[in-house]
């Protein structure tokens, strides 16, 4: 299966609009759950008024939240498939350019230091893009996330030592979760990297707050880190907004990998309530878009 | 728990009658405000021609579209999308916000620490808590943008919208010192050690 730069580069700009508009069914599932469980009326309330922004911005073909966010594409290369890389990259990046221009997006990509913002979404090295590979045969999947600032800008590295053990581990996320306080527009999920590199640990509490709802870390060790850290930073009592109640977390998501004999590193990085993606796949069948 | 229906430019007295819990519609003018806007209003000495005083800011940095200039839209801008921003990134400009612009209301998200509380309480504001991510729903209490000004900084322009409806939002941070960022601070800190037991951890 042969896949031509311009089916990308459209897909890449759909894949931007679709994630700005449409919240993942996981995440709606998300809200009902917490709307039920909630015992605080306040935080009960703020759930309703973010439920009913979903459906405002379906009915009014907005956009769900005014940050654009930082746009990240995965893409999953299956067996069987020819592809150009490097016009591959490049057609992700005229499609995230196109997305923004022609839709009036606001631009939220400025040069770190000059602050310059070229008003295309796009700079050095942003998108980001990754590129991984799949034994699903002749696919190829785009996933593409319009990672908010508010939750981004909440993101912690620990280079733990072995003699902290997975108490360390424990500890940093609560921590982290009390220091992010409303900052990063709770409920959230919290994804948390365990092991690996310094860089590889932070890319695993992406990966981890990114997942779909519902879905559980295929390490035995790591579901079931996330399983009690989940119970234990919903009794913080943080609340949607940072403003009180039992809503802090739809989830703690875990990722781990092997790390070095004498690391324990931990990273988090927190996903918002717009837990916003979008997923095209391309097969001989054609491109279908989903999350 | 009082309502305030609220039409600025408003007063002092005002803005102290405000108390954490009340809820809060603005009707006629908000301006639009952010980091860069910031940065370049109180660190690289650039001006407004805006009288901010009296007023409400909003952290915000708008999607919005170019148009012809027209009655309704006569800055040349249509909304698109407007929402709000985390309030904790420019904490040190809500004094001198109030100082030199007299702003009275700061409305955001997340909230702002104890030098905005200060500030409040000596000169007379109040931070009022829109909810982060429902910027669909906030666009539909924007009627136009009136006005841009440091439009070089877009989308991180000061921008003067006509607002109706806009609300209701919780105030959040008042003139008399309360804040209930601080409150469940306080208190999700003193629930820790129980989270920690929970987990295990000694």
């Amino acid at each position: 299966m042969k896949i031509e730069p311009k089916q990308i580069e459209e897909a890449a700009k759909e894949l931007y609009i679709r994630a700005l508009k449409l919240l993942p069914p996981d995440v709606k599932q998300g809200f009902d759950a917490l709307a039920k469980s909630e015992s605080d009326a306040g935080a009960k309330r703020m759930l309703g008024t973010m439920i009913a922004n979903i459906r405002v911005a379906e009915d009014t073909d907005n956009l769900l939240c005014q940050d654009t966010g930082i746009p990240i594409y995965n893409v999953w290369i299956g067996r069987g498939v020819e592809v150009d890389g490097v016009a591959m990259k490049e057609a992700i990046r005229r499609g995230c350019a196109r997305a923004t221009r022609e839709h009036s997006f606001r631009s939220s990509i400025v040069h770190p230091t000059t602050r310059v913002n070229e008003q295309t979404s796009t700079g050095r090295g942003v998108p980001v893009i990754h590129v991984d590979f799949t034994d699903e045969p002749e696919t190829l999947a785009i996933e593409m996330v319009p990672k908010g600032s508010g939750s981004e800008n909440n993101s912690w590295l620990r280079m733990a030592v072995p003699a902290e053990g997975v108490e360390a581990i424990k500890t940093f996320v609560v921590d982290c979760v009390l220091e992010a306080g409303g900052k990063t527009c709770p409920p959230t999920i919290v994804g948390v990297g365990v092991g690996g590199t310094a860089d590889l640990c932070v890319h695993l509490a992406k990966t981890a707050a990114t997942r779909p709802l519902g879905t559980r870390c295929d390490d035995p060790e790591g579901a079931k880190l996330e399983q009690e850290l989940s119970q234990a930073v919903n009794m913080l009592g943080v609340g949607p907004q940072g403003l009180g109640g039992d809503s802090t977390a739809f989830a703690v998501h875990v990722e781990t990998a092997a790390t070095h004999i004498t690391m324990n590193p931990v990273a988090v990085n927190m996903q918002c309530h717009s837990a916003r993606r979008a997923r095209a796949t391309l097969t001989p069948k054609g491109l279908a878009y989903g999350f | 728990m009082a309502h305030h229906e609220l039409r600025p430019p408003i007063s002092e007295a005002q803005v102290r009658l405000l108390r954490v819990n009340d809820t809060v519609t603005l009707n006629g003018t908000l301006y639009g405000i952010r980091d860069a806007t910031q940065i370049h209003m109180f660190d690289r000495g650039r001006k407004t021609r805006f009288d901010l005083s009296g007023h409400a800011v909003i952290h915000t940095a708008p999607n919005v579209r170019r148009v012809e200039k027209s009655a309704a839209h006569p800055a040349g801008y249509a909304p698109v999308c407007i929402g709000t921003t985390t309030s904790d990134r420019m904490e040190r400009f809500t004094l001198p916000l109030m100082r030199e612009y007299g702003v009275r209301l700061v409305i955001g998200k997340g909230g702002l620490r104890d030098a905005s509380a200060a500030a409040f309480r000596e000169l007379g504001g109040a931070y009022v808590a829109i909810i982060g991510g429902t910027a669909a729903l906030e666009t539909t209490w924007v009627e136009a943008i009136e006005d841009v000004d440091l439009d070089d900084l877009n989308p991180e322009s000061l921008w003067r919208f006509r607002v109706k409806g806009f609300g209701p939002l919780l105030v959040a941070m008042d003139s008399h010192g309360a804040s209930l960022y601080a409150e469940v601070k306080s208190a999700a800190r003193a629930r820790r050690a129980a989270a920690l037991a929970r987990l295990g951890v000694r």
